[in-house]
């Protein structure tokens, strides 16, 4: 038996300000065949630091700095977080549904620009193509009028946003206890007049990433793919529900691991492992430890845990999902994104049903109870569950701060994502080939992880793959985006 | 060629949460005060593709941006429209903002990168180190006669304009 040997010397670069940088490093065995690959994201956690010392109220908003991505998702959860702090477990109707809106509309613009932007260039064009024509430039000039939509997607979500919130960067929209404002009539038609074509344009979407994956099936099913756990929030009738409910974890068979687990308890049911070589935890379900425990979260696991999609148009399309793996939970790490289009599809339902909803210009915004000194949340944002959770000192000072972000939750998977395709495109190379890059790419991608949280500039954001013998010294590497 | 003013957007954009990325903001957030009839303010995290509808709606578009390096107090450049990917954030750089109205939206606007030297980045705060304060107070000055005048002053070419040059 050889005793492993672990690499002399793997290089983190340290935490510059730029958090977009991804960096792979594949690790060969003594017979030159891929032993592990991994995927480093320099995840900046000074954040929970950050915040200490500072009132509670503040969080909504201070915590949308963390995140130049998903900034509304963060400021819901924090708010919701704040709920339970200030002793309120049920808001107001209008409350309720300002912030589902708000919600719902951050999902839609991001699937949509995640879709049209970074994801359908891989499936019009497919992921052998030239990267000079596998790009936004290329869907621009090959199918201009798809392109038009997702920029117009992404800007009718940014609208509700604005309405909501506020305004599109440090909104103020959510308080604890509620909100600080309702939708107007005038807001209403504005976002009312564009919804039939957005349903219409979510339509469409959805059938590209069906017909990509039922035409494509045999690649779907291996590429980048391997049996998992799956977690998310789902309501206590088993629906899915993106802005609240409990938690919910299967296996790879679709067996329950965890179900109805009210956020306050996420403790019990999920932990967080450090491992040296990244600054990004890896979180697993307790009771399976950290070698077995660990799950996917995000559209995929949205899909294959929820029982069944309150809106008529998804649910059709959820059962058509299923049915490609019989009922059983989907593994392919490319069905991510069919599930987002389905997601994509159910938000702008839902977002129809609560324009219709008078409770929307309600005047009851804002419910105060007894003060309590923690506050736990969480939220299903677009790629997955993120965790908020607080202690509050007497003086109303944040005093703990831990945050579980989407990304972090997915980090096994990505991993497990890599290597998998290391393991298939690699075999015996020793050079790190344009197609190895451009395969290493679309299985991140499919994961949408937000690498460039917090911060960018003028700058880079390049993908870095290193290949390593046995004896950890570089073999080949390789840059793109630099 | 027209009478009508040329339609300006500036475009400001960064994390003010951290440091000196919040430069662009800054920045914007000045123009914007100084209420000028023609030209139009946006404030943004980063930028996105949404953002080329709104660029491909105006005759110039600024984006100003913290710098990460450069000897300078900032610098001004014309760009060329392009679009590149990058392998998942969301996140455009300006050339492709401008690649995209051009391409999606059938607009001729040009673009313009402002990139302010900033020196702290590395940690969450609110406040622009005292070099970055300077600097961007430095882009102002060259700034304010440029939008009131419509841009008129730019000539034809793409050269980079920096601070020790002006």
């Amino acid at each position: 038996m050889v005793a492993p040997v672990e690499p002399k010397k793997i290089v983190i670069e340290p935490v510059t300000r730029i958090e977009g940088h991804g960096k792979v490093t594949i690790l060969l065995d003594e017979e030159r065949k891929v032993k592990q690959a991994r995927l480093h994201i320099a995840e900046f956690r000074g954040f929970e630091r950050y915040v200490h010392g500072r009132p509670f109220w503040e969080m909504p908003v201070l915590v949308q700095r963390l995140c130049g991505i998903c900034p509304v998702s963060h400021h819901l959860c924090a708010a919701k977080a704040m709920d339970k702090v200030v002793g309120v477990d049920e808001l107001t109707p209008t409350a309720e549904k300002v912030r589902r809106l708000m919600h719902y509309g951050q999902m839609f613009q991001s699937h949509a620009l995640h879709f049209f932007h970074l994801c359908s260039p891989d499936l019009l064009f497919g992921f052998d193509a030239d990267p000079a024509i596998r790009n936004v430039i290329g869907v621009a000039k090959e199918y201009k009028d798809l392109a038009v939509q997702g920029v117009m997607m992404r800007k009718y979500g940014q609208e509700i946003i604005r309405i909501t919130a506020g305004k599109k960067i440090h909104g103020t929209g959510a308080i604890p206890g509620g909100v600080n404002k309702n939708v107007s009539i005038e807001d209403r038609d504005f976002l009312l007049k564009d919804i039939d074509q957005m349903l219409e344009w979510a339509r469409g979407a959805l059938k590209i990433a069906k017909d990509y994956s039922v035409e494509h099936l045999e690649a779907v099913k291996v590429f980048g793919s391997f049996d998992s756990n799956h977690l998310c929030l789902v309501r206590d009738d088993g629906a899915m529900d993106l802005y609240h409910g409990n938690l919910r974890a299967i296996d790879k068979d679709g067996n329950k691991i965890i179900d109805q687990v009210e956020p306050k308890d996420y403790l019990e049911h999920i932990k967080e492992e450090v491992k040296p070589w990244s600054y990004m935890k890896f979180p697993f379900i307790t009771k399976l430890g950290p070698e077995e425990g660990w799950y996917r979260v995000g559209p995929l696991a949205r899909l294959n845990a929820c029982d069944f999609i309150d809106t008529p148009e998804a649910e059709a399309a959820r059962k058509e999902f299923v049915a490609l793996t019989d009922g059983k939970p989907n593994n392919f790490t490319l069905a991510y994104h069919w599930a987002r289009m389905i997601e994509t599809l159910h938000s702008i339902e839902v977002i129809q049903q609560l324009l219709n909803d008078p409770d929307l210009q309600g005047e009851d915004l804002v419910l105060k109870g007894e003060r309590r000194p923690e506050g736990i949340a969480i939220l299903e944002a677009p790629r997955g569950s993120l965790f908020h959770h607080y202690e509050v000192n007497e003086n109303d000072q944040v005093t703990r701060c831990n945050l579980i972000v989407s990304t972090t939750n997915n980090n096994t998977p990505m991993n497990r994502a890599v290597e998998r395709v290391a393991k298939d495109h690699l075999q015996g190379k020793e050079e790190i080939t344009e197609g190895l890059l451009n395969h290493v790419e679309v299985a991140i991608r499919a994961y949408d992880p937000c690498l460039s949280c917090a911060t960018h500039a003028l700058g880079q954001m390049p993908l870095v793959i290193e290949l390593m013998d046995a004896n950890g010294e570089l073999l080949a590497r390789r840059e793109k985006d630099v | 060629m027209d009478d009508r003013k040329p339609l300006i957007l500036v475009i400001g954009y960064g994390n003010p949460g951290r440091l000196d990325d919040g430069l662009g903001p800054a920045l914007a957030k000045a123009v914007e005060d100084w209420n000028l009839p023609q030209v139009h303010v946006d404030i943004s995290y980063q930028l996105s593709v949404e953002d080329s509808h709104a660029a491909s709606v105006h005759d110039f578009v600024i984006f100003v941006d913290a710098a990460v390096s450069g000897t300078d107090e900032f610098h001004f450049r014309e760009l060329s429209p392009e679009v590149s990917m990058s392998h998942t954030s969301h996140h455009l750089d300006p050339a492709s903002v401008l690649g995209l109205a051009h391409a999606l939206f059938n607009s001729n606007c040009r673009g313009y990168e402002l990139g302010i030297r900033g020196y702290a980045f590395n940690d969450f705060g609110e406040k622009l180190s005292v070099g970055a304060g300077e600097n961007l107070q430095a882009a102002l000055a060259f700034l304010k006669p440029l939008l009131n005048e419509g841009m008129s002053q730019l000539d034809q070419s793409s050269e980079t304009l920096t601070s020790k040059r002006l």
